[in-house]
């Protein structure tokens, strides 16, 4: 399975722990894990599901491409790191 | 009388309170998020904030016996697939909720009905205390609706959010920019009104455009609903008949120019404001800091000044940073500077609570 690690910065916000999920995309293995945690979909995804303006991920050290759907591939042994852009003051 | 304010900042919310006969900081909440705006719910005194997380997005709390916990935030709907929208800058318009900007309660005959105002433009409204939002997609959907653009922000948004006290179903809101909208039936059909308001910075063709008007809060009297007070763009505007037509109240010292405007409860020709230069050069004349004040629908104006800074000050208040108690007596006024001043005798003098607070966007008594 995938493992998804999120920012430090949102955990004074909403706990989110490492995970692992299974799933052939970012949006299908994020759901997974959203499914297990409601709370933390609306800090990572905007109301049209798609990824917030000021958050990143990147799948195996690569940032992801497709920040609308998340259609970027996954496979089981994939690590996802959610970060949040520098931004802001 | 009341004895305590909800001041929302830039880095937190903080609770002023009387205490004797001075105003103190008493609590913050918060502390370094973004709170954006807040409502005390009179019929059943609960409490709501809203926050800006910048990156994780806009969020609500409420307040509970023990603190405050996040509730729903008013969640746009889908986009219809292949659905293109673009704001005035042609970029893709998100269908996402970019900031609460106005947070009202409905009527006494409807307790938890909250009515929420957000950018880029959804009016929502929840019948049981913001467990969940419906839009009124009426609204959204209105043709007129695409017309709405940017003013206070880049996105246009909804700000003022004014309920019947004697039907529940009449409702008013504002946005900046898109003018004067009035249902009377709860939201399921919306009018557009505000004839009269004129918009300077619009082409001649669309100057008295009733869409094309950047009011910048709209406020209703409790007691009088016939009057309504505009802080608009171009200038102070007021109405005699439900926000149907407006005339112009021109030649105010300082300025006509500013944000926020208050009326009393029970006398509806005196109301509040607070004025800048100009759109152009928004800060105090001459560095001094005033509010003004009409107790004659706005053939006088008196000027406020004892109690507030009046040599290099360049505070500016924001469009819910100034507030008026239920009363009617006690006023607060708090700056992008961090300063707070309240009165306790509308307005003739003014003590300073504050003004080492973080940049201040709406003061509201508890």
């Amino acid at each position: 399975m995938a493992k998804i690690v999120f920012t430090t910065n949102i955990q004074r916000h909403v706990v989110c722990p490492d995970a692992e999920a299974s799933g052939h995309t970012v949006s299908e293995v994020l759901e997974k894990v959203f499914a297990d945690n409601p709370q933390a979909r609306s800090y990572v995804l905007d109301d049209q599901s798609a990824l917030r303006k000021h958050i990143t991920i990147f799948v195996d050290g690569k940032m992801i491409g497709d920040r609308t759907r998340l259609t970027d591939p996954v496979n089981q042994a994939s690590r996802i790191y959610v970060f949040q852009a520098l931004s802001g003051g | 009388m009341t004895d305590t304010l909800l001041i929302s900042t830039r880095k937190g919310l903080f609770t002023v309170a009387r205490k004797g006969k001075q105003w103190e900081i008493t609590n913050g909440d918060f502390l370094g998020d973004n709170v954006s705006l807040t409502l005390t719910d009179r019929r059943d005194g609960r409490r709501y904030a809203a926050l800006d997380h910048g990156h994780f997005g806009v969020k609500l709390h409420r307040s509970t016996a023990n603190g405050w916990e996040e509730i729903a935030t008013p969640t746009y709907p889908q986009k219809p697939e292949g659905y293109e929208e673009n704001d005035m800058w042609g970029r893709p318009l998100n269908w996402s909720t970019a900031r609460i900007w106005a947070l009202e309660a409905g009527g006494s005959d409807e307790p938890g009905v909250i009515w929420c105002g957000t950018l880029p433009g959804g009016l929502f409204r929840s019948s049981d205390h913001g467990q969940s939002w419906e839009m009124m997609r009426t609204l959204w959907d209105h043709p007129k609706r695409k017309q709405w653009m940017g003013g206070g922000a880049d996105l246009p948004g909804i700000h003022s959010i004014c309920v019947d006290p004697g039907n529940s179903k009449r409702v008013w809101i504002a946005v900046s920019t898109g003018g004067v909208w009035f249902s009377e039936d709860g939201g399921a059909n919306w009018t557009l009104r505000g004839e009269g308001m004129r918009a300077e910075y619009a082409p001649p063709e669309s100057t008295h455009d009733p869409i094309a008007q950047d009011v910048h809060r709209l406020v209703q009297c409790p007691a009088a609903t016939h009057r309504m007070w505009v802080q608009h763009h171009n200038g102070i505007f007021v109405s005699s008949d439900e926000g149907k037509t407006f005339s112009e109240i021109s030649d105010v010292e300082p300025s006509t120019f500013g944000f926020p405007v208050v009326v009393h409860p029970g006398e509806p020709n005196t109301a509040w404001f607070v004025p800048e230069i100009k759109d152009e050069k928004r800060i105090p004349r001459d560095g001094k800091l005033v509010v003004t004040r009409t107790r004659d629908g706005g053939k006088n104006f008196d000027i406020l000044t004892k109690g507030l800074p009046q040599s290099h000050a360049y505070d500016v208040v924001y469009r819910h940073a100034l507030a008026l108690c239920e009363e009617g007596e006690r006023l607060a006024v708090g700056s992008t500077t961090g300063g707070l001043w309240v009165s306790e005798d509308q307005g003739d003098s003014w003590d300073c609570v504050t003004h080492t607070l973080p940049p201040i966007y709406a003061v509201r008594f508890a």
